[in-house]
């Protein structure tokens, strides 16, 4: 009896070794491919680093495009980029934040709002250049802003209006229904309850939607081509901001224009080595920006986290 | 009214008129900006049909489905799809072929295996990666992965759709693995209590019962990913090259259906030359493709979500 | 203030004699006052004419009924509590008075609520919900205050209704602080934040918020179930002071509570009313078996 039983132990305990091996095997593989992973990609950015180092420096910034590479900059890249990106967050703030407000607060459980939900799910999944034939059709030529930094600011808009939905509905959730009855309760109206008590409440979830939107936006490079940044661009839009009356002109908007991750793909795209640094350089450059403004953004989402406790 | 209000109560009621006046314009005005993106896909589809209507009056679909040329530049056009369909869709294996083990493969590692502490300090890193600028891939495929491909195969052509897809895969596997370990993490903790109860270990209770139970969740983020590198573009139109080839060949330069669109917008084509009615050909049959897997993806996603 | 409220009231009243008109009375009955006193001691005879009156009031969760033909007067200034097993529909009940059901998609009212003097139906159609918020005031079960200083608490309805003047505010807000027997603490802390008060504090204040406005009818929902013995005590204190400016309506599923502190108590079972009456009367003779089931505790 006892022969047999320790048999079957000795079974037990071999499976389950050989069990408890392949179960070490997999720990070993998940790490390696998550750090393998990890550390292509920081060998990659490094290597960015390292090949646009030669070009940092204040010429940089403040130079435009040539046809010679060490003196080849990115001063209408960025100045067209932020231009861009202002235009893209004055329309999509508002826009994205009340389409969230209505979804959240006033839609009534129908399927006309299904329709509007569904829309901003599936826009999500649209792909960019999609949106830039969108813009083409529509803002180039149908509206005849030309190929602008309208045209461009008001597409990216779109593109992030999803980001900016999603993220300002999560932020509205976040606030309790007891706040929103005792509003209620006292006679308030629906937007009274909404301006009142829920909107000064989510702000911190409504830039943290925003800056992630524009961090995106930064690097969108196909529907900029689509509608038809050049990338040779040797001036500035006009400047917003003038000596005389009437102080404040809005010819920058139809001007044409570059950004940056235009220039960079035009680098990249040549044939000519020396411009590979400035590629680099310029790629350096985005990346950076990207990474601290999604940083940004997490760190906003984690202040505005800790600051009320309902 | 109440007849025995004060002159405060009146005037409390007088405003209300207002007040809900107020409230009921300021819902057109949310609901307008609720509707911008349901004007957006109109808008989208609109478009796309109208230009594709006119490239169809000169191209017979049956031409532009089963022609094996894409030529529309050149003096003797021609408008097969095929070709820039086979540079997508080889494109998209090689990146599957890397995105889908990794991915999921990280995924069940963080989702039933890694301690709490490194899972929170690793999605946060994930999500960055996403948000990493595609031109900036794009760079890394043409002038880091294919020389390095170069050492192994020396006849590799500088462009190719391999270090593209590589590419395009790696640059997935944050998405993939993140949607797979949301599905997975969703799966009820009594199933697993369940397995491990009967003495299994962790990897089999991970391949036997998480996996298939959070089977709808791990397909969503499959195809989900599948979409996202059917559109993309930059990493294909800098290191692909432009040159449309029917072949399955990852190791040979051809053009997806997105880069052909960068092609011809970098050119300059008058507004009404079939050149340009023909981007937005290609770019329906884009987003036909993307539609119904963002759609599958979308039922999957709705059923994983029922389930549970 | 005197606890022992019930006791007093049971020695000086002797003999209660009550005629109950509803509960039983098929649906729409024509206006009878609903619950009739007649006391020996004239000198506790108070003036009790409805406030409200509830009539074959139905009410719908989408297809599921909750109340069922409820049929109950509030008398004017005094305490009405409705009590009951859970789920029997008190708290549905109370919120129909200010008609904050219709924040939920899919509710139907029938039958009315009329409001005196006007005679307007609260649950009508044709009669804005947030007018009648604006008449009826709640307190709820969990204290809510804002996320904003004490001051701008009780304020904020003030504000809602077109009231900007600083010393009017101030004024208003100050009566009602006192109201709400909570001055004294919070007279130096006007501007801190009222999450920084203590449970029964914020409570006093979210009654403090809805006197501001001056309401017609005071509606509690559960006000003290989530609050500590000594803050429930001050509380129930306060009720009974609040009675001699306005109606209250209160649910409370303790039935203690309900016999230290209403003057009259409704019972309800399964979204109907079987039996109201003074609580002196309705605590230890009561009319229907059912309800004497629930306060003997045979059943929770």
């Amino acid at each position: 009896m006892a022969a047999a039983e320790q048999t079957t132990l000795e079974e037990i305990r071999r499976g389950l070794s050989w069990r408890k091996q392949l179960d070490k095997v997999f720990v070993a593989i998940g790490l390696a491919l998550l750090f393998g992973c990890l550390a292509v990609l920081a060998i990659l950015f490094f290597d960015l680093l390292r090949d646009g180092a030669s070009r940092f420096g204040w010429d940089f910034f403040t130079n435009f495009p040539s046809r010679k590479a060490e003196r080849a900059g990115i001063l209408s890249a960025w100045v067209g980029t932020s231009l861009i990106m202002f235009v893209t967050a004055l329309v999509a703030l508002p826009v994205g934040v009340a389409a969230a407000i209505y979804l959240e607060e006033y839609a009534p459980k129908n399927w006309f709002t299904n329709i509007i939900e569904i829309n901003v799910t599936n826009l999500a999944g649209v792909p960019s250049i999609v949106y830039g034939l969108l813009a083409l059709g529509l803002f180039v030529y149908a509206f005849n802003f030309g190929q602008s930094v309208l045209s461009a600011g008001l597409t990216l808009a779109l593109l992030i209006l999803p980001i900016v939905i999603v993220a300002t509905r999560e932020s509205l959730r976040a606030v309790p229904k007891a706040i929103r009855e005792a509003a209620y309760g006292l006679g308030a109206t629906r937007w009274e309850v909404t301006k009142d008590h829920v909107l000064p409440y989510s702000t911190g979830g409504i830039l943290t939607g925003l800056i992630l939107g524009l961090s995106r936006a930064i690097g969108e490079t196909a529907p900029i081509i689509t509608i038809g940044a050049l990338s040779f661009i040797a001036f500035l839009p006009p400047a917003p901001i003038s000596g005389e009356f009437p102080f404040l002109n809005f010819e920058w908007l139809t001007s044409e224009f570059t950004a940056m991750p235009i220039q960079m793909f035009n680098w990249v795209s040549r044939p000519d080595q020396a411009f590979q640094a400035n590629a680099a350089a310029a790629g350096a450059i985005l990346l950076g920006m990207t990474l601290l403004m999604n940083a940004i953004a997490i760190w906003i989402r984690y202040r505005f986290r800790k600051k009320i406790n309902w | 009214m109440n007849q025995a209000s004060s002159p405060r109560n009146t005037r409390a009621f007088a405003s209300l008129r207002y007040r809900k006046t107020r409230d009921r314009i300021v819902e057109l005005v949310l609901l307008a900006a609720g509707l911008v993106a349901v004007f957006t896909t109109v808008a989208i589809v609109v478009i796309l049909v109208y230009e594709s209507s006119a490239f169809f009056e000169h191209v017979s679909i049956k031409e532009f489905l089963t022609d094996t040329m894409w030529t529309p530049l050149f003096a003797d056009a021609r408008y097969g799809i095929l070709p820039l369909v086979s540079g997508t869709l080889t494109v998209t294996g090689v990146a599957l072929l890397v995105a889908i083990p990794v991915g999921t493969l990280i995924a069940i590692y963080l989702s039933e295996f890694a301690a709490h502490r490194l899972r929170e300090m690793v999605k946060p890193v994930l999500e960055l990666l996403g948000a990493v600028p595609t031109v900036v891939f794009g760079y890394f495929a043409l002038l880091m992965v294919t020389p390095q491909l170069q050492k192994i195969w020396p006849d590799l052509p500088g462009f190719n759709m391999l270090s593209a897809g590589l590419v395009i895969g790696l640059m997935i596997v944050p998405y993939v693995a993140s949607i797979a370990e949301d599905a997975m993490r969703a799966v009820p903790r009594y199933m697993r209590e369940g397995s491990y109860a009967m003495g299994a270990t962790r990897l089999q209770t991970a391949l036997r019962v998480v996996v298939p139970g959070a089977f709808s969740g791990i397909a969503a983020a499959y195809i989900l990913g599948i979409s996202r590198a059917v559109g993309e573009t930059m990493v294909v139109a800098i290191a692909a090259g432009m040159m449309p080839n029917l072949t399955f060949n990852p190791t040979e330069p051809a053009a997806t259906i997105t880069a052909f669109i960068v092609q011809v917008s970098l050119g300059d084509l008058p507004h009404d030359s079939i050149g340009y009615q023909s981007i937005f050909a290609a770019g329906l049959v884009l987003m036909v493709m993307t539609l119904v897997l963002n759609v599958i993806g979308f039922f999957l996603t709705r059923r994983f979500r029922e389930a549970y | 203030m005197d606890m022992d409220i019930a006791t007093t009231r049971q020695d000086v009243s002797g003999v209660v004699q009550v005629q109950p008109t509803q509960g039983d009375s098929s649906a729409k009955s024509p206006a009878k006052p609903g619950v009739s006193i007649v006391l020996e001691d004239k000198a506790q005879l108070r003036a009790n004419p409805p406030k409200a009156r509830s009539e074959g009031l139905n009410f719908w969760y989408g297809t599921n009924q909750a109340l069922k033909n409820i049929n109950l007067t509030i008398p004017e200034r005094q305490v009405t509590a409705l009590i009951g097993p859970s789920g029997c529909g008190k708290s549905t009940f109370l919120r129909c008075f200010n008609r904050m059901h219709d924040l939920q998609p899919d509710t139907r009212y029938e039958g009315a609520i009329q409001l005196r003097p006007d005679d307007i139906n609260l649950v009508g159609k044709e009669v804005d919900p947030i007018e009648v918020r604006m008449r009826i005031g709640m307190v709820f079960q969990k204290p809510n205050p804002f996320p904003k200083s004490v001051f701008e608490n009780v304020a904020y309805g003030l504000r809602l209704r077109g009231i900007g003047n600083k010393t009017e505010l101030a004024e208003r807000v100050e009566r009602a602080l006192r109201a709400a027997a909570i001055w004294d603490e919070v007279k130096d802390r006007l501007n801190d934040s009222a999450l920084a008060l203590s449970g029964g504090q914020m409570q006093r204040l979210c009654i403090a918020r809805a006197l501001a406005t001056e309401p017609e009818i005071l509606l509690f929902d559960e006000p003290t179930s989530a609050l500590d013995p000594i803050a429930t005590a001050k509380i129930e204190e306060l009720i009974s002071e609040l009675r001699e400016t306005v109606t209250i309506l209160i649910v409370t599923h303790n039935m203690q509570q309900a016999a230290r502190v209403s003057d009259f108590t409704a019972f309800m079972y399964l979204g109907e009313l079987v039996e109201v009456d003074a609580t002196s009367k309705i605590f230890t003779n009561p009319a229907k078996k059912a309800t004497e089931d629930y306060i003997t505790g045979r059943y929770g």
